[in-house]
């Protein structure tokens, strides 16, 4: 099968006046259609910034400085803005943190909803009207004939969140990028959003990617996992290898310092230290400082993804010939 | 043992009226929202009460009542035994109490330099003069692993979680036994979250401290906690020892809090089919009548709509629902 979106060796830079930061370091991933992707990792890894650079909606003074983004085997990287942005209705929907940046304050709902399908799908005011309607039932808003009347603000958030998501998928799009779409809301919201999303990307057919920090979203709504540490993606596989068997010592660590929930232990494991600042990413593996694991070649060369266990993992543990850990 | 924090059917509601001349024009009254209400716990030496509940349920009010920032607008708080209003007064008492808070970064003054800021409470309760001072400082910026040395720093050359690490120095350096922690992970990373955890745990046990600790976050107040206390809209609907709400929690909300994590085990399965997860906390300021969670309830019948519920004991913990009063639960 190919793949729908492909991501290869994507760089992203931030010039300073104390010299170029790297904020991406050649990420490459890939997600097949109707595949759910995760991206995981701490505040600062670049999950954010992978998202935008594959919409193209990357802020100045960053720029992506090597690697492709393909979009059914078609480039997107370099398109002008103007095709990029009719890209991102049609092909790729959007869905950040906060409902307020997508959604505009001075119309309804409705409203946005109708000129979203008739943009990009070319429908008559009524049928784009009872579409409208009917998306805001699917997304479960209550009363959603009234409701498509009513502007942002008189929704709650969670409510609003619905909407984005609404908004997002309406056009139909193949692929939906979504950061954090869960992390502002409430546990019980954060249950149902999520629940929503997998539903709907499921009924469509829509690929999705889904950046957060919470490893039990990525646990719920995942197909595959991308791990990112440093702009870096260490870690590559299927949510139930990546989430119990990992291979790369960093997820390992991960993994381990999140308290359970079913069982009370005396003491978390923890990984000391914190992950590097840009400016101070430390040659070879971005890991190497704080791992348990660490030996010689560790420290000066860089390790690629290669094939690890289950999963794929930058790591020189398992590198041919090494003596696995 | 004897109970460090007591509270005593507590309340605190806060003005929300609009202004007086708004107030006139649109004929409206005054209104106000009850952001605690009736609630008890205590605290035994050496222990852990934690609370948790979703965001506007009261958890932060209770935070600042519990170390006297606001007065109760009924009920007492007790410090050792002195209600809180008198036990205030006395520098004696209120050095023995501290809070820690969510956002380290905005905790800590950004213009003054570690020893500073951590030698705060010292110099303000008198504690200790001169060279003294620096030596207890580099001891305390020691006892919550950062170096003495950081000292000479500001708040902006720490991580997240080294400044949450300088707000625990700060809040230790009076040596109190009781310590208000509101959300103190909720803004780091999970791996140093892990790391802030494993050492409050740590000092806890080698300082005897008493922790009132909150968050939203069921995983973490498991691994915190000994005695918890569920609120929903102001009220404690759950209470009793952590381990036994977590094994069987009994009211309705606890359930559907619980039900609602996203559950690491779910990896790789197909996903969870999740029972009465539903609805959002309707506005404090005009809460349903009767029990306020029947809106959400499963369990909800024709009682729950007109009478609040009062507290059942089942097993070894409180709830406050009729279903579980009368053995529908
Ligand atoms: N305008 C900018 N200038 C310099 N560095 C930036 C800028 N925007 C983001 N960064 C850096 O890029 C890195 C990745 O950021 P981001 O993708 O937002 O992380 P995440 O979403 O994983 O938390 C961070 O270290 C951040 O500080
Ligand atoms: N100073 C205040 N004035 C008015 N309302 C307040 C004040 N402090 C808190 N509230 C309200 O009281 C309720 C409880 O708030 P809070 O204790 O901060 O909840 P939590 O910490 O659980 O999120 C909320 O509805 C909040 O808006
Ligand atoms: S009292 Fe009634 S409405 Fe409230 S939680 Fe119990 S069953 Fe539900
Ligand atoms: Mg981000
Ligand atoms: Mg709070």
């Amino acid at each position: 099968m190919s793949a729908l979106l492909d991501v290869q060796d994507l760089s992203v830079d931030f010039p300073t006046r104390r010299g170029r930061l790297h904020a991406l370091d050649r990420v490459s991933l890939s997600i097949q259609p109707g595949e759910i992707l995760g991206v995981v990792g701490e505040s600062g890894a670049g999950k954010s910034l992978t998202g935008a650079a594959i919409i193209g909606l990357l802020e100045p003074p960053g720029v992506i400085v090597g690697g492709q983004v393909s979009l059914e085997g078609r480039r997107i990287d370099k398109l002008p803005p103007e095709q990029m942005r009719r890209i991102r209705g049609r092909q790729i929907g959007a869905v950040f943190q906060d409902p307020l940046t997508t959604l505009n304050p001075l119309y309804t709902v409705g409203r946005q909803l109708v000129e979203t399908m008739q943009t990009h799908l070319g429908l008559s005011d009524r049928d784009a009207k009872a579409r409208a309607v009917q998306w805001l039932v699917d997304v479960g808003i209550p009363g959603a004939a009234e409701r498509v009347d009513a502007y942002p603000h008189e929704f709650s958030g969670g409510m609003r969140q619905r909407v984005v998501i609404a908004l997002a998928l309406c056009a139909e799009p193949k692929l939906v990028i979504a950061d954090e779409p869960t992390t502002a809301l409430d546990v019980s919201i954060q249950a149902q959003v999520i629940a929503l999303l997998r539903r709907l990307a499921r009924e469509h057919g829509t690929a999705v990617l889904l950046v957060t920090h919470d490893m039990g979203v990525i646990a719920e709504t995942c197909d595959r996992v991308a791990v990112m540490y440093a702009g870096r993606v260490i870690e590559v596989g299927s949510v139930a290898a990546v989430v119990h068997r990992p291979s790369h010592p960093y997820t390992e660590g991960l993994m381990a310092s999140i308290p359970a929930l079913r069982a009370r232990v005396d003491r978390l494991a923890q990984i000391d230290g914190a992950m590097p600042r840009l400016n101070a990413i430390p040659p070879g593996c971005a890991y190497n400082p704080r791992c348990p694991k660490v030996f010689e070649r560790c420290r000066h060369d860089r390790p690629n993804l290669m094939p690890a266990k289950e999963t794929q993992a930058a790591c020189w543990l398992y590198a041919e010939g090494a003596v696995h850990g | 043992m004897a109970d460090v924090l007591e509270a005593v059917k507590v309340s605190r509601s806060f003005d929300v009226s609009k202004p007086w001349l708004q107030r006139m024009l649109s004929r409206s009254g005054r209104r106000s929202l009850r952001a605690v209400d009736e609630v008890s716990f205590s605290i035994p030496k050496g222990t852990t009460l934690s609370l948790v509940g979703e965001s506007g349920c009261g958890k932060s009010t209770v935070a600042r009542l519990a170390v006297g920032l606001y007065p109760p607008s009924s009920g007492d708080i007790r410090f050792e035994g002195q209600s809180l209003s008198s036990a205030r007064a006395q520098p004696a008492l209120r050095r023995r109490m501290n809070m820690i808070f969510q956002d380290p970064y905005a905790s800590l003054n950004p213009r003054w330099r570690v020893q500073d800021i951590v030698a705060e409470p010292l110099r303000a309760f008198g504690m200790l003069r001169g060279s003294a001072v620096g030596d207890r400082v580099g001891q305390l910026l020691s006892q919550v692993g950062l170096s003495p040395a950081d000292g000479a720093k500001y708040p902006h050359e720490f991580s997240g979680g080294q400044r949450q690490r300088i707000s625990i120095a700060r809040a230790l350096s009076s040596e109190p036994d009781f310590l208000v922690c509101d959300e103190p992970t909720s803004a780091l990373d999970v791996s140093v979250q892990a790391q802030i955890l494993n050492l409050m745990r740590e000092l806890q046990t080698r300082l005897g401290l008493t922790y009132l600790f909150i968050s939203h976050n069921l995983s973490v107040i498991r691994h915190m906690s000994d005695r918890l206390g569920v609120m929903y809209l102001g009220r404690i609907v759950e209470h009793g020892p952590a381990e036994a709400i977590f094994t069987e929690p009994r009211h309705p909300y606890t359930r559907l809090l619980l039900d609602a994590i996203p559950d690491l085990d779910a990896a790789g399965g197909v996903g969870r089919v999740r029972a009465g997860v539903g609805g959002e906390v309707p506005s404090p300021i005009a809460p349903p009548p009767g029990c306020t969670f029947h809106p959400r309830c499963p369990l909800a019948n024709d009682r729950c709509r007109v009478e609040r519920p009062d507290y059942t004991q089942a097993g070894p913990v409180e709830v406050a629902c009729h279903a579980v009063e009368e053995g529908r639960g």
